[in-house]
């Protein structure tokens, strides 16, 4: 009995440590991801100042000049065009969602969204090169007296918008199914419509998780690579409409990681932009996160 | 008064009801255009065959080593998530669970964690390999994945086993049970309904994922038979085969867009299924 | 030290915060009786229940000081092997939580970690234990369907049978009944009366007709006070205190 018990404890002791272990891995991992950027970057850093690489628009790695401005521009216009078209969408289907639908349309819409949310990046490549392309190029583009091939800024745009629309519904119906039912029923109490209700309270008690929301498509949308890649014509120059191709920061270190090492200095200027899409992106989920926990605590 | 704000309520129901069948109809649409232009040059060849010469130029063969990479990978990347991942959930939920702030913090951190793109896990894993001087391999893609869906399925667990009710320890405690016997025999069995979907969700996080492995798994016309050759996968190959000027090899993109959706909403028809059928032992409080 | 006491009590405080939940407790609670701890809900009967096997270690909130001594052995003392010390006490609470698997591994599961038996023996006795709590005849032809399946009456039973299986000294129960219909709650209360004896019985309960059927000795909270405790006939027939004498009328009325 003595020896079983001892085995016993040595086996919960076994077990702990690997959880500690595993855990201190995981807490420690973003750490390591950006310390472990910053090193490989360092090369370049020390030769140029920050800003000079950040907001140079020259890009030519053969003369040492690494400018990320085009890129940076680009992943900025085509996130930015993508949650303006993914918001008001997503803001209303939640409410339907959350707030009228009937059951069978819960029953049909939620694996819908399940699924969009689980769909490869890949194939709403093929499928923007599919549909989006030849719909920005063959319907959009002469609405502005334009010949262009399609894949442009816009397309990438669209795709995009696709994309984090499962993504950014998911939080806000999380969010809207927070505000206490009481509410409402007060509000409808008092001889407010449904929409007023809507308006009135849900729209406002909801509104900081409706901005975190926002963020947290905002950083996913900046990630995204393979699917905007394929559509949005990765060409290295300020993109100076909607309808011209863009080269945001993902499909360039997506595009260039086969050569970068015949070049000096190339594979630390990749870096610094995986680096720079790290930065942003961990800005803009902390800044949503925090929001959504100040949320909760005034709940 | 009256009469304008039932008009703005019409209005915006029937905006809201647009909306959300505009979100049915993108799905409805992407798999349809997925199936009708990838069904064409669908065949029993493409699916066990690996590309022959001149495949790449629309001569014979198929995917199977993509296929077969994808699978290896992403079956590879969900083992090795699951040992850290389990062990950390339950740590959070049993061990740490009197420490409300830690696993707070935590969990803060995770979810910041969950919102880095796979390509930036792909840069950094190739930095590291850069150093090391390793060159792209199997086991290289499945440890870069592997970084990538850990956070994604701890908070997926968490969510699972925040569900335990303090009165399951109570009494498994009472029972003489040390930590890990409540973790791994009790609260581990209550949640593996809930633990089947988000395994099965981070498969096919790791199948569909291309960035992560690009730099990482490399790309190979052969059936990797060992970790350290490199791998091909079905996202890559998609990639590649759609930047193809040639329309026969365009065609087999489609093709291989349509086994990848396949098997995605297989995982997705299989998820489901999982977590109804183990539901039965499931003690419901 | 009190002769004949199973678990001491000395100045046991337990505060949440800067809220005070259980005020200087001294407690002897006999070998072999049934004592149960009556009072009105929020007096900190369930929270003096898990201090007695340190459940309370689940809640960092709690701040404990003073002594429980069983068999002279400190149980607030950090340091020692918690398992072996719970493993003395079963404990049986408000709503049954049965482990997630089949019937027959419910009962199996504390003989199986603390020690490996033969398959036969294995069975003999979750059959014995079954039978201790009168769920033998109910489950003994579905022993491997999942444990959910059984009616809250059965669960608590074989939480019961689950909780003698560990062979415990004592048991603790918080309310066991509470969520049960009349006739389960006939069974629990007859099943803690055959114990008796074999075991010291704990019970927590707001039901005072409960606590005069089957106690042997009564302790009465109040705001995380004991107000008075002693034998049962003394306790319902010639209270001594103000506050217990008013409680009782204002039940019985």
């Amino acid at each position: 009995m003595g020896v079983l018990t001892i085995s016993r404890q040595v086996r919960n002791r076994l077990h702990g440590s690997w959880m500690l272990i595993s855990l201190i891995f995981v807490v420690l991992l973003p750490f390591l991801l950006g310390t472990g950027l910053y090193i490989k970057s360092a090369n370049l850093l020390s030769n140029h100042s920050i800003s000079s690489l950040l907001f140079s628009t020259e890009w030519k790695p053969i003369s040492g000049k690494f400018g990320l401005w085009p890129f940076i521009l680009s992943s900025l216009w085509v996130t930015i065009l993508a949650v303006l078209f993914a918001v008001p969408i997503c803001l209303l289907t939640s409410l339907h969602i959350t707030q009228y639908a009937k059951r069978w349309v819960l029953s049909l819409m939620h694996p819908i969204i399940d699924i969009l949310a689980g769909i490869p990046s890949v194939i709403y490549g093929v499928w923007g090169v599919l549909i989006v392309v030849p719909f920005v190029a063959d319907y959009i583009a002469p609405l502005f007296g334009k010949t262009i091939s399609g894949y442009s800024i816009l397309a990438g745009a669209i795709v995009l918008a696709i994309m984090i629309i499962p993504f950014m519904l998911n939080i806000l119906m999380e969010i809207f199914k927070t505000i206490p039912e009481e509410l409402t029923e007060a509000s409808l109490a008092l001889g407010a419509t449904r929409w007023q209700t809507i308006k009135k309270v849900i729209l406002r008690k909801a509104f900081p998780g409706i901005v975190s929301a926002i963020g947290l498509g905002l950083s996913r949308a900046f990630g995204e690579t393979i699917a905007v890649m394929m559509v949005v014509g990765n060409v290295t120059r300020i993109p100076y409409g909607t309808l011209q191709p863009g080269y945001p920061l993902p499909a360039l270190i997506a595009n260039n990681y086969g050569e970068m090492m015949s070049i000096p200095l190339y594979d630390s200027a990749l870096m610094l932009a995986a680096l720079v899409l790290f930065v942003i992106v961990l800005f803009f989920n902390f800044a949503s996160r925090m929001a959504i926990v100040r949320l909760e605590k005034n709940l | 008064m009256r009469k304008t704000s039932r008009i703005e309520e019409r209005f915006f129901r029937v905006l809201m009801f647009f909306s959300t069948a505009f979100i049915a109809i993108s799905l409805l649409l992407i798999v349809f255009s997925i199936v009708y232009k990838g069904l064409p040059s669908l065949s029993w060849e493409m699916l066990t065959q690996e590309p022959k010469g001149g495949f790449y130029f629309g001569k014979e063969g198929g995917i199977l080593n993509a296929i077969l990479g994808s699978f290896y990978l992403a079956i590879g990347a969900t083992l090795l998530a699951m040992l850290i991942a389990i062990p950390v959930a339950l740590f959070i939920n049993v061990h740490l669970r009197k420490y409300k702030k830690s696993t707070n913090f935590i969990r803060f951190l995770l979810d910041l964690m969950w919102g880095v793109p796979s390509i930036v896990y792909g840069a950094f894993a190739f930095g590291v390999m850069i150093y090391l001087g390793v060159r792209t391999s199997l086991l290289a893609g499945i440890i870069t994945v592997t970084l990538f869906i850990i956070p994604i399925m701890i908070r997926s667990f968490d969510e699972v086993l925040k569900t335990i009710p303090n009165g399951l320890l109570e009494s498994t405690f009472s029972l003489g049970a040390t930590l890990s016997e409540t973790s791994y025999r009790v609260v581990l069995r209550q949640c593996i309904p809930g633990f089947i979907t988000s395994i099965l969700l981070s498969f096919g996080r790791a199948i569909g994922d291309a960035a992560a492995v690009m730099f990482t798994a490399g790309f190979t016309d052969s059936i990797p038979t060992s970790l350290n050759q490199p791998a091909a996968t079905l996202p890559l190959s998609i990639f590649f085969q759609l930047s193809s000027p040639i329309p026969e090899v365009k065609a087999r993109a489609y093709t291989s867009a349509l086994v990848l959706t396949v098997i995605i909403l297989l995982i997705s028809i299989f998820a489901r299924y999982f977590s109804r059928k183990y539901e039965k032992n499931k003690i419901r409080f | 030290m009190h002769q004949g006491c199973k678990i001491h009590i000395e100045n046991l405080n337990l505060t949440i915060g800067k809220q005070s939940i259980l005020k200087d407790i001294n407690i002897c609670i006999p070998e072999g009786k049934i004592t149960v701890i009556i009072g009105p809900s929020g007096c900190g009967k369930t929270t003096l229940l898990k201090t007695l096997n340190r459940l309370t270690d689940l809640y960092p909130e709690m701040k404990v000081s003073g002594s429980i001594v069983i068999d002279d052995q400190n149980v607030l003392e950090s340091g020692q092997d918690i398992t072996e010390i719970r493993k003395k006490m079963g404990l049986l609470s408000q709503r049954p939580y049965p482990l997630p698997m089949n019937i027959f591994n419910n009962v199996a599961f504390g003989l199986r970690i603390s020690g490996r038996l033969s398959k036969r023996i294995l069975h003999k006795r979750v059959q014995h234990y079954l039978e201790q709590a009168n769920l033998w005849e109910e489950v003994k032809n579905r022993l491997h369907e999942p444990a959910s399946k059984l009616s809250i009456g059965q669960q608590q039973r074989l939480c019961l049978a689950r909780g003698l299986a560990v062979d415990p000294e004592i048991i603790l129960a918080d309310e066991p009944t509470s969520a049960l219909d009349p006739i389960s709650s006939q069974t629990i209360e007859h099943k803690f009366l055959e114990l008796r004896g074999k075991y010291t019985i704990v019970l927590v309960t707001h039901f005072l007709q409960q606590a005069q059927r089957i106690a042997d000795n009564v302790v009465f909270m109040y705001l995380g006070e004991v107000i008075e405790q002693g034998p049962s006939d003394e306790f319902f027939n010639n209270p001594q205190q103000e506050h217990t004498k008013h409680y009782l009328k204002g039940m019985f009325n």
